[in-house]
C-alpha cells in the first residue's frame, strides 16, 4: 500500500498554523487574581502557550468559570488518520424515521418484555417507553416503530405468541435479575420457545440487561445483545440495519457506528 | 398585554367544554381509591418509616389490607382499628394489624365504629394542622425574603447523589436561579413505592424521597437567608406515587411540583384510571399546601411536531386547568406548561413562538405559566444552541411567563455542567432586564401573522375539545390525540392498584381537604 504524502495541520485561529484554541472550564475556587493565575497555570500545564484568560466569571461563591484562548504547539499528519469510511453513521431520531420511511416503507413492529420471573422493567422501559433514557427517546416515540412493551413477568411463550400475532420484526427480551444465572436459564428457555414457534432465525431476537453483552447473547442463540449504557437509539439503529440486511436492501457485511460487538 | 386575538366568549366556551370533558371522569374519581392514595393517608398519620430491606411501612400495611380484601374501607379506618388494639406507635400499629387473622377484620359494633371514626378524624385534623404550621414557616421565609420578579428562573440538578445535588443547587442559587428542580432517577415514576432515606446512587437523576426533600429544602433555606432572596424547590409528583410524593413535598415544604393529569398515561404508560384518581388526591394536597403545580404539555410537542400539534397543547391546558380547579387549586398555583419547540430551520419561528406563548397567556391570564426551553431541535453546536435558548428568554419576558426553565447550551449532550447553568442564568438575567415591559410598548396587530396563527391554533384546539367532549376523554386518548400516543383504559401499569370504595369507605383527609 502506498503511503499518502504527509499533510501536516494545526488548529486555525485567524492565520494558518497559528494553533489557536479556545477552552472553557470551571475551577472550584472563588473568583480572585489568584484564581485567574491558576487558570493560566492550568492551561500552560496542558501544554499551551500564549495563554490569555479572556474571561473569569464568578459562577458561584466558590466556583470560577474561565474562557481561555491559547496556542498549541501540537500538529498532526492528516494523511495518517485512518477512519474506515464504510461505516454508516448512527442516525438521529428524525433521520432514522425518515430512513425507515424511505427504505422500509412501513412501521417496524417491535415487542419487548421482561420475561420469566423478572419483575424489573427499568431496562425494557428505558428502551421502549416514550420517555426513553437520558434524553434519548424510547422506541414508542419513533413514528417509524410500532412498539409494544408487555411489562414484567411475561411468560416467554406469551411474548412470542403476541409478537407473532402482530407479525413482529423484532423481539426484545430484558433480563435484569442475575442471581444463580437465572437470566441465562430463562434466555435459553426463550430461544427454545422461539425455535418451537418457528421464528428463530426469522424474527430478530435481541437480549438486553446489565449483565448481558453481545458475545453472551450470540452464545445463547440471540441475534444481538445490549449491555449497560445502551440507549434506545442504539437499539433502534440496530433493528433498522438488521431488517434491511435481512431484506437484502443492505449488504450483509455492512458495518455501522454503534453496532453491538 | 398583547392581543385579545380571541373573543372572551370563545375562551369561556373552551372552559365549558373542558368541564364537560372532565365531568364523567369525576364519577370514576369519586367511586374509586388506589393503593397509592391509601398509603398517602398512612403517611399523613406519621407512618413514614421503612421496614426490612427498606420496604416502606405504608406499603407493608396497605399490601396486607389489600390481600385481606378490606382496603376498600380505607386505610384510615384500619389505622383506627390498629389504635383500638392498643398500638402505641405507628410501627406497632402496622405490626398489630398485620398480625391479625383475616377473620378478625369484621366490623365492630355501630357505636364503637362511630367513636373510632371520630377519633381518627380528630387525629387527621391535628395531622393537617401540623402540616399547616410547617408550611407557615415556609411562607414566613418567603415573606421575609421576597423572590425576584418573574419569570422565575428554573434550573435542574441531576447528579444522582443528594449531597452533590445540594452543592450544585447552592451554586445555581448563587448564580441567580430562583427555582431548583431535582430530576428523579430514571423510571422512578414506575415504582409503586416511595424509596426511603437519603440516597446517593441514581441513574439520570436522584431518587425522590422525603429525606432527600428535607435535605435539599434545608440547604435552600440557608441559601435563601444568605442571599436574602427566597429560592424555591420543586420535584415530580407523577407516576404511580403521585399523591405520596405530594404529601412528602408538602410536609418538607417544597414550593412546586410537576403534576399533570395526563402525563403518566401518555408518556409513562401508567393506567388511565389510576392516573386520573391519583392526580385528584395529589392536587388536593397541593391546593392545601400552596404548592404551584407545573403541567406537562411541553412534552406533547417533543413527540408530535410543535407546529402541527400546537393546538393539542392548548386543548390539554384547558383540561388540565379544569382538573386542577376541581381539586381546589387557585389560578396562582397553575404553572400551565408549554414550550419553545418549533423547528428553528422554519421561517418566522420567533413570530410563531410568540404567537403560541401569547395565546397561552391570553387563555390563562391569571396563571403563572411554566415555559420550557427548546430540547427537540437542540444541536451540539453549543454556540448556536445558546443563541437559540436566548430567543426563548425573550419570548418568556415578552409574554410574562411566571416560571421559565432555562435552556442549557449542552442540552443535546450531557446533564448540565456547573458553568452551563451559570452561562444560561447570566444571559437570561440580561434578556429579562433588557426587555422587561416590552409587551406594553409594542402592540401586536390583529391582522398580522402572530394574531392569525393564534386564531388558527385556538380554532383547532376548540375542534379537538369538542371531539373530546363528544367521544369522551378515554376515546380521545385512545385515538392518539395528545402527543401522538395511544393508550387504552385498561392498559398500562397500576390498574391492579385501583379499587372501588366500599359504602363505608373512610378517608378523613379527603373529607377535610374537600371541605376547605
Amino acid at each position: 500500500m502506498v503511503k499518502p504524502s504527509k499533510q501536516i495541520i494545526r488548529p486555525y485561529g485567524d492565520r494558518r498554523d497559528d494553533g489557536v484554541v479556545q477552552i472553557s472550564f470551571t475551577l472550584p475556587v472563588p473568583l480572585s487574581e489568584k484564581a485567574k493565575e491558576a487558570a493560566a497555570v492550568f492551561t500552560k500545564k496542558m501544554g499551551f502557550s500564549d495563554v490569555k484568560v479572556a474571561a473569569a466569571e464568578r459562577a458561584a461563591d466558590n466556583y470560577t468559570f474561565f474562557i481561555v484562548y491559547a496556542r498549541s504547539g501540537m500538529y498532526l499528519d492528516y494523511a495518517e488518520i485512518d477512519v474506515p469510511e464504510v461505516i454508516v453513521k448512527k442516525m438521529s431520531f428524525d433521520d432514522l424515521n425518515a430512513f425507515i420511511k424511505e427504505k422500509v416503507g412501513r412501521r417496524i413492529v417491535v415487542f419487548g418484555a421482561c420475561t420469566g420471573t423478572d419483575t424489573h422493567t427499568v431496562g425494557i422501559d428505558a428502551i421502549l417507553n416514550m420517555k426513553g433514557y437520558a434524553g434519548d427517546y424510547g422506541l414508542e416515540r419513533y413514528p417509524g416503530f410500532e412498539a409494544f412493551n408487555l411489562g414484567s413477568q411475561v411468560p416467554n411463550e406469551d411474548l412470542i405468541k403476541k409478537a407473532l400475532a402482530k407479525n413482529a420484526d423484532a423481539i426484545l427480551v430484558s433480563q435484569v435479575v442475575t442471581q444463580r444465572d437465572v437470566h441465562k436459564d430463562n434466555s435459553r428457555h426463550f430461544i427454545d420457545a422461539a425455535k418451537a414457534a418457528g421464528i428463530h432465525g426469522k424474527v430478530q431476537l435481541l437480549l438486553g440487561g446489565p449483565r448481558v453483552d453481545h458475545k453472551l447473547a450470540l452464545e445463547l442463540g440471540f441475534d444481538a445483545g445490549f449491555g449497560p449504557g445502551t440507549k434506545p437509539s442504539d437499539v433502534a439503529n440496530y433493528i433498522v440495519h438488521a431488517l434491511l440486511k435481512k431484506e437484502g436492501k443492505e449488504p450483509k457485511d455492512a458495518h455501522y457506528q454503534g453496532e453491538p460487538a | 398585554m398583547p392581543g385579545p386575538f380571541i373573543d372572551d366568549a370563545q375562551i369561556a366556551h373552551a372552559r365549558t367544554l373542558a368541564e364537560e370533558i372532565v365531568n364523567p371522569i369525576f364519577d370514576l374519581i369519586r367511586r374509586n381509591t388506589t393503593v397509592s392514595i391509601e398509603r398517602t393517608v398512612l403517611r399523613f398519620f406519621g407512618i413514614s418509616g421503612a421496614g426490612a430491606r427498606g420496604v416502606p411501612l405504608a406499603n407493608l400495611m396497605v399490601d396486607k389490607l389489600k390481600a385481606a380484601g378490606v382496603l376498600n374501607r380505607g386505610a384510615a379506618y384500619w389505622y383506627g382499628r390498629a389504635l383500638h388494639l392498643g398500638a402505641k406507635s405507628p410501627l406497632e400499629a402496622v405490626e398489630r394489624l398485620t398480625a391479625l387473622p383475616t377473620d378478625k377484620l369484621g366490623p365492630l359494633s355501630p357505636e364503637v365504629e362511630q367513636n373510632l371514626r371520630a377519633e381518627v378524624r380528630a387525629e387527621a385534623r391535628s395531622a393537617l394542622e401540623d402540616m399547616k404550621s410547617r408550611l407557615a414557616a415556609r411562607d414566613a421565609l418567603r415573606q421575609q425574603f421576597p423572590m425576584s420578579p418573574a419569570p422565575h428562573k428554573y434550573v435542574i440538578v441531576a447528579t444522582g447523589n443528594i449531597y452533590d445535588d445540594v452543592d450544585q443547587a447552592r451554586a445555581a442559587a448563587q448564580a441567580g436561579a430562583d427555582v431548583i428542580a431535582v430530576i428523579r432517577s430514571t423510571a422512578q415514576s414506575l415504582l409503586d413505592y416511595v424509596p426511603h432515606g437519603a440516597t446517593t446512587e441514581g441513574y439520570g437523576g436522584t431518587y425522590a424521597t422525603q429525606e432527600n426533600f428535607r435535605i435539599m429544602r434545608e440547604a435552600l433555606d440557608e441559601e435563601s437567608i444568605k442571599l436574602k432572596r427566597y429560592i424555591q424547590l420543586t420535584n415530580y409528583s407523577s407516576g404511580l406515587c403521585m399523591s405520596e410524593i405530594a404529601f412528602c413535598a408538602a410536609y418538607e415544604k417544597l414550593d412546586m411540583l410537576l403534576n399533570d393529569a395526563m402525563y403518566g398515561i401518555l408518556f409513562r404508560d401508567i393506567n388511565m384510571r389510576r392516573t386520573f384518581i391519583d392526580q385528584y388526591f395529589s392536587r388536593r394536597i397541593c391546593a392545601l399546601a400552596g404548592i404551584i403545580i407545573n403541567t406537562g404539555e411541553d412534552n406533547y410537542i417533543t413527540t408530535a411536531d410543535a407546529y402541527d400539534a400546537a393546538h393539542t397543547v392548548i386543548a390539554s391546558q384547558f383540561i388540565n386547568e379544569c382538573f386542577a380547579k376541581r381539586a381546589g387549586l387557585k389560578d396562582w398555583q397553575l404553572g400551565i406548561g408549554h414550550s419553545y419547540e418549533i423547528d428553528p430551520y422554519r421561517d418566522d419561528t420567533l413570530l410563531l413562538e410568540l404567537s403560541q406563548a401569547m395565546l397561552v397567556r391570553r387563555c390563562f391570564p391569571d396563571a403563572p405559566l411554566k415555559y420550557m426551553p427548546p430540547t427537540k431541535h437542540k444541536e451540539t453546536d453549543i454556540f448556536f444552541s445558546h443563541a437559540y435558548d436566548v430567543m426563548a428568554d425573550l419570548v418568556a419576558i415578552w409574554t410574562k411567563q411566571g416560571i421559565q426553565l432555562l435552556g442549557m447550551m449542552t442540552e443535546a449532550m450531557h446533564t448540565p455542567l456547573l458553568a452551563d447553568r451559570f452561562v444560561a442564568l447570566k444571559s437570561a438575567n440580561y434578556i429579562h432586564r433588557a426587555a422587561r415591559g416590552i409587551d406594553e410598548e409594542f402592540t401586536v396587530r390583529e391582522d398580522g401573522k402572530i394574531a392569525n396563527r393564534a386564531r388558527d391554533v385556538f380554532g383547532q384546539a376548540m375542534k379537538l375539545l369538542q371531539e373530546c367532549r363528544d367521544e369522551g376523554m378515554v376515546a380521545a386518548i385512545g385515538k392518539g390525540h395528545f402527543g401522538d400516543v395511544k393508550r387504552e383504559e385498561t392498559g398500562g401499569k397500576g390498574l391492579d392498584g385501583v379499587m372501588e370504595k366500599a359504602p363505608d369507605y373512610f378517608n378523613p383527609f379527603l373529607e377535610i381537604l374537600e371541605a376547605t
